[in-house]
């Protein structure tokens, strides 16, 4: 998986500076719009250390979301976002800690079964016990921006704005981590994994354990996101877990590039462009999904990225 | 519970579990012949039970609905495998899965288009609508009855069909070991659509039959494929006995389980699969490998 190089570097800084500069001229619809895109980036990049990086293709992805964005509606309203954020995270990291030491013991299409049977039963439990608080979904008040004693009120107006660079920031985090993670050891034996597993534990490599590990750590980062969504939206449903929702990850991937680490944030943006767009020409919104990933794996196969090699070659 | 109950239960634990069979051992088939995951295999049994309420609406019979969702079943399944699924067999995972995951929300959408949102019921055919008595103090549902024994004349002559058959031993061989078909000189694309058009033509027969059951609503289909992915998890890699032992046990715990736990009912299979992913990986009925 490729980490993007000086120029692609820059051109990503140049479009996050753009996305900063927003709320300089769109409407608040438009700043919510941009957000919604970002938390989805957020939860793509978090599936593509997966996806892309070891080739496990995980359909019980959306879980970990879900368990991050409910993580605020399960604790104390009010406390700080610096106990709730990390909390998100530990939530969601300990429950894909145990489905994926379950799921691990298979591999290929049966891991991809085992995550969606796992992830579909967390989705029952949120579903249909009184711990989620209903099948409807529920308002929650957001944590409190709070670091350190410092409190950061943000008036009512300006909420948009504040949600969007809180949201931009941890992104961006995350992608440099990512980016970082990738040159390691670590990461070179999830690359190594990805092309032969086999070969990989001949070298002596105990695969299971670094793909437990990714598995782990893309679920406290999807918990991550989840928190962002919830954070931002002031409210958590179900389908936050649902494997739809999943798909849709898997989607952005695929449409952004499967071989990149910033395809997914490109995938997730055109993603939620697309929908937008198509809001105007018809409210069928699945017909709308299903023809564009016909479209893309049918005529794509290497994503919106794989466009302009196409053109080269 | 008293008895009776419990052998209600049970019955409907069994009959739950051929329905499952019937959807997962096409599942379980196109996976092993083919090596797709076809997640729109769901949306299949929700067609097939759509079938059966359009049928039953415009004739009165619930009859002419089963031998037209297999028919239907069989020629829609050769119709997606010729179109759609053999370009995919060589592509990525990814590829795959979303390939099916379009399809899903592609026949949700064409069911909404044409047929609206609104949950609905189909009637139990008049000719089946009483109960047998089956102990002193114990009835049970005829129509139920019926269905148990279509599963079952299903999963014979399904099984005679691969046992018996030259199709059939070629499917087998191509379960097992698929690169051997293309080295004993069969015709692997017609292996494909076969076991394509069957897997399809059970999971619309499962779905008509299940109509009367439950009530037709948007993605009821969704339940089904992740409780076959279960089934075919717990059962075994690629094979149909598996499928089918899979599926009887799992339609009993989960019916048992709600009958007598309902709290915890609904996580009942899953502590299940989870347990035989702990103790065999590979399938409770696999075979062992050699």
């Amino acid at each position: 998986m490729l980490v993007a190089g000086c120029r692609g570097s820059l051109l990503l800084a140049l479009a996050a500076l753009l996305v900063a500069a927003l709320p300089l001229f769109a409407s608040n619809y438009h700043l919510q719009l941009a957000s919604t895109a970002l938390v989805a980036a957020m939860f793509a990049l978090s599936l593509q250390l997966l996806v892309g990086g070891a080739g496990m293709v995980s359909l019980g992805h959306a879980a970990f979301f879900g368990i991050g964005a409910y993580a605020i509606h399960l604790l104390p309203a009010g406390i700080s976002v610096a106990l709730t954020l990390p909390a998100a995270m530990a939530l969601a990291a300990i429950a894909a800690l145990a489905v994926g030491a379950l799921s691990l013991r298979t591999r290929g299409f049966f891991f991809l079964m085992t995550t969606l049977a796992f992830g579909q039963m967390l989705f029952f439990v949120f579903h249909d016990t009184p711990l989620g608080g209903g099948k409807d979904g529920v308002f929650i008040t957001r944590p409190a921006l709070e670091l350190f004693g410092l409190a950061w009120e943000i008036p009512r107006r300006q909420r948009a704005a504040a949600m969007l660079w809180i949201n931009l920031g941890l992104l961006a985090a995350m992608y440099v981590g990512l980016a970082l993670l990738m040159r390691t050891l670590f990461g070179r034996a999830l690359l190594g994994i990805r092309g032969n597993e086999d070969r990989m534990r001949a070298l002596g490599y105990d695969t299971r354990a670094v793909k437990l590990a990714a598995f782990v750590l893309a679920g406290a980062l999807a918990g991550l996101a989840g928190h962002c969504q919830a954070m931002t939206e002031a409210f958590v449903t179900p389908e936050m877990l649902a494997w739809h929702h999943g798909a849709e990850a898997l989607l952005m991937i695929l449409l952004g590039g499967l071989g990149a680490l910033h395809g997914p944030i490109l995938g997730a943006f055109a993603y939620v462009g697309l929908g937008e767009a198509s809001t105007l020409i018809t409210e069928r919104q699945r017909l709308v999904e299903g023809l564009v990933i016909l479209a893309v794996v049918l005529a794509l196969p290497r994503g919106l990225a794989g466009i302009g090699r196409g053109w080269r070659r | 519970m008293d008895l009776s109950g419990l052998l209600a239960q049970l019955l409907n634990g069994l009959q739950y579990g051929l329905l499952l069979f019937l959807i997962s051992s096409g599942l379980t088939l196109i996976f092993g012949v083919m090596g797709v995951i076809n997640l729109a295999h769901g949306s299949l049994f929700m067609i097939g039970a759509y079938a059966a309420f359009v049928i039953t609406g415009w004739t009165g019979a619930l009859w002419l609905a089963l031998p037209a969702a297999l028919a239907g079943g069989a020629l829609f399944g050769a119709l997606l495998e010729r179109g759609l699924f053999r370009h995919f067999y060589r592509r990525e995972h990814l590829d795959q899965v979303l390939l099916t995951f379009a399809l899903i929300l592609l026949f949700e959408e064409a069911r909404s288009a044409l047929l609206g949102n609104d949950f609905h019921s189909v009637a139990v055919p008049a000719l089946l609508d009483f109960s047998v008595p089956v102990t002193p103090d114990f009835a049970y549902s005829a129509y139920r009855l019926a269905v148990l024994g279509v599963c079952v004349l299903a999963a014979l002559l399904m099984f005679l069909g691969l046992e018996r058959t030259r199709l059939g031993s070629a499917v087998r061989a191509a379960a097992e070991k698929p690169e051997m078909v293309e080295l004993l000189g069969l015709d692997a694309r017609r292996i494909h659509m076969a076991v394509f058009a069957l897997g399809t033509a059970l999971a619309m027969l499962a779905g008509a039959l299940a109509a009367p059951l439950q009530s037709v609503y948007p993605n009821m289909g969704d339940g089904f494929l992740i409780i076959s992915f279960v089934v075919v998890v717990v059962g075994g890699v690629g094979s149909v006995a598996g499928a089918f032992w899979g599926a009887l046990l799992i339609g009993l715990v989960d019916t048992l389980g709600k009958a007598y736990l309902p709290e915890v009912a609904g996580l009942a299979v899953y502590v299940l699969m989870a347990g035989v992913l702990l103790w065999r990986p590979a399938g409770l009925f696999a075979p062992a490998r050699g």
